[in-house]
């Protein structure tokens, strides 16, 4: 079955994901993707001391992009921003135990969206992070493995 | 145990059990090459050309116009390599559709490479090639028009007659690619009107890796297998005998039961589109309802992704296919939904369910709960939702 493809800790996740909904007054928010592409992932998050102390997730895509999603929230939960900062998309597919190969993908959207929603925590709370340097939310979604061909085309 | 709920009888069939039965004795005791001369090769060759008799007859060719190949995409590619590079001197132009499984599409490309030009004829927002369209893309250069008779995505069936007839007009070949309309709605070559013909035997309940070609008497194409006389030498190699006498008997038994077949799936199908839009909101269907494939439903679940949704259901043990671009392993949404008009991002969320001879009424209700359940589920996961748009 196509759920052979999956680790059990994959299949986990995307059963019964953590940190699934939207948050009453966030302290930053974070989307990244497109219902086009295929996957589109919110992050919401509470900041208290420079510590995440909240997250929450709404992802539209396929079973390894809600699965990313859950573990991605788990992990920044608790972090300090830097450290936070620092989760790569390796982390969350290592985290996951791992995708099948053309799945990859779907675990960048974790990454981006953190940042995105740290991005829009800074700017509301007028903070300056090291981590942040050089990031753009809205930049071209090129970097990921299988872009978005009806977009660019 | 869990219930296990099988509807992608597009993607393949079981063998039938009968079918399985006339097979069985020529892998052991009938096991002869039918190129031999002494008995058992004899009574081989007798199997073969008994089942050439059936296929003939289920789609009212003769049997001297039935070819065996490995599977429906030998097949088109035979068709549609050959009779274009036979032709070239005549004209280097071929048309077909944007619609086409790949066997077709891909074998296009290969000519394409080979300075072939290809015109790729749009469908309507219904599913279906305009005659129309066809009789301006015919040009004197065009040797050679293969329009597939139903689609295996969303199961519309093309006017195959209308289409052939124009193409004739103009002096082209046509092909259709029927594997899909095989066994699924009635095909008269004769009353079609079409040159070339291919089908397979997994999708009517027979074997895999075992197709053939219909080629009409007078039309020439050359031989893509070179080797011993097999195939009134077009196609060469030992028969798969196993393989085509399943056919046969799949075909002998399609043949029987084509209209109860019809009626059974129609009704099915209906019940569970009926059942659907009963329970779920904000979902589509996919290509016109009335010529479609019996068994055919292709729907779109708005706001979520297919392939997390077919991961659910196959956790639930039913199996179904999507258009998704996450499943498939070009990652690139279905062609097909995206010719018929369909947004990308409802592409996404679209699954295909085929019904078949072994569905029952009991499997589409828990298909349905299923379905209710695990929408619902990833509608709350989701980012996008109807309140907020896409």
């Amino acid at each position: 079955m196509m759920a052979m493809l999956y680790n059990d800790k994959v299949i986990k996740h995307f059963t019964d994901p953590h940190n699934v909904g939207e948050m009453q007054n966030p302290d930053g928010e974070g989307i990244y993707g497109s219902p086009v592409c295929g996957d589109m992932m919110k992050i919401s998050i509470k900041v208290e001391d420079d510590v995440i102390v909240d997250a929450k997730f709404k992802t539209f895509g396929c079973g390894s992009a809600i699965a990313s999603s859950s573990v991605a929230t788990d992990m920044i939960k608790g972090k300090t921003i830097e450290d936070a900062l620092k989760i790569t998309n390796q982390d969350v597919l290592d985290e996951l135990g791992g995708l099948p190969s053309i799945k990859v993908h779907c675990s960048v959207l974790a990454d981006h969206a953190i940042r995105s929603a740290i991005y829009d925590y800074a700017r509301r709370a007028g903070k300056y992070y090291a981590g942040l340097e050089g990031f753009d939310p809205n930049a071209d979604e090129d970097d990921r493995e299988h872009g978005c061909d009806m977009e660019n085309k | 145990m869990k219930r296990q709920v099988y509807l992608d009888y597009s993607a393949t069939t079981p063998v039938k059990d009968e079918v399985l039965q006339a097979m069985l004795p020529y892998f052991t005791q009938n096991f002869g090459n039918p190129s031999s001369l002494y008995s058992i090769g004899q009574e081989a060759k007798q199997a073969l050309e008994e089942a050439r008799e059936r296929v003939a007859a289920l789609i009212g060719a003769n049997v001297r116009e039935i070819f065996f190949t490995s599977s429906g995409t030998e097949a088109d590619n035979w068709a549609v390599i050959e009779a274009a590079e036979s032709r070239a001197k005549k004209g280097k132009h071929i048309i077909t559709t944007k619609i086409e499984h790949h066997a077709l599409l891909h074998s296009c490309e290969y000519l394409e490479k080979k300075g072939f030009s290809v015109t790729y004829l749009d469908i309507d927002g219904e599913g279906f090639v305009d005659p129309a369209l066809l009789e301006r893309a015919l040009t004197d250069e065009t040797t050679l028009v293969s329009i597939m008779f139903a689609n295996n995505e969303i199961g519309t069936v093309q006017p195959i007659e209308k289409l052939a007839e124009i193409a004739k007009k103009r002096g082209a070949l046509f092909h259709t690619d029927a594997v899909q309309a095989l066994g699924n709605i009635p095909i008269d070559v004769r009353a079609l009107g079409v040159d070339l013909l291919s089908v397979s035997a997994h999708k009517i309940y027979g074997p895999k890796g075992i197709g053939a070609l219909y080629i009409r008497k007078g039309v020439s194409l050359p031989s893509h297998v070179h080797g011993g006389g097999q195939e009134n030498k077009k196609r060469a190699g030992t028969e798969n005998l196993t393989g085509i006498v399943g056919f046969g008997k799949a075909a002998e038994l399609s043949a029987r039961d084509l209209n109860a077949h019809i009626e059974k799936l129609t009704e099915l199908r209906n019940y569970f589109l009926d059942k659907i839009r009963e329970n779920i909101p904000d979902i589509q269907v996919n290509g016109n309802l009335t010529h479609r494939l019996p068994g055919n439903l292709n729907v779109t679940f708005k706001y979520i992704e297919g392939e997390a949704l077919l991961l659910l259901l196959d956790l639930d043990g039913i199996a179904v296919s999507t258009g998704s671009a996450c499943s498939s392993a070009s990652l690139t949404p279905s062609h097909v939904l995206t010719a018929l008009g369909v947004p990308v991002e409802m592409i996404h969320g679209s699954l295909r369910f085929t019904v078949g001879d072994f569905t029952t009424k009991e499997d589409i209700d828990y298909t349905v709960n299923c379905l209710i359940k695990n929408v619902e589920k990833l509608r709350n996961i989701s980012s996008v939702s109807k309140e907020k748009g896409w």
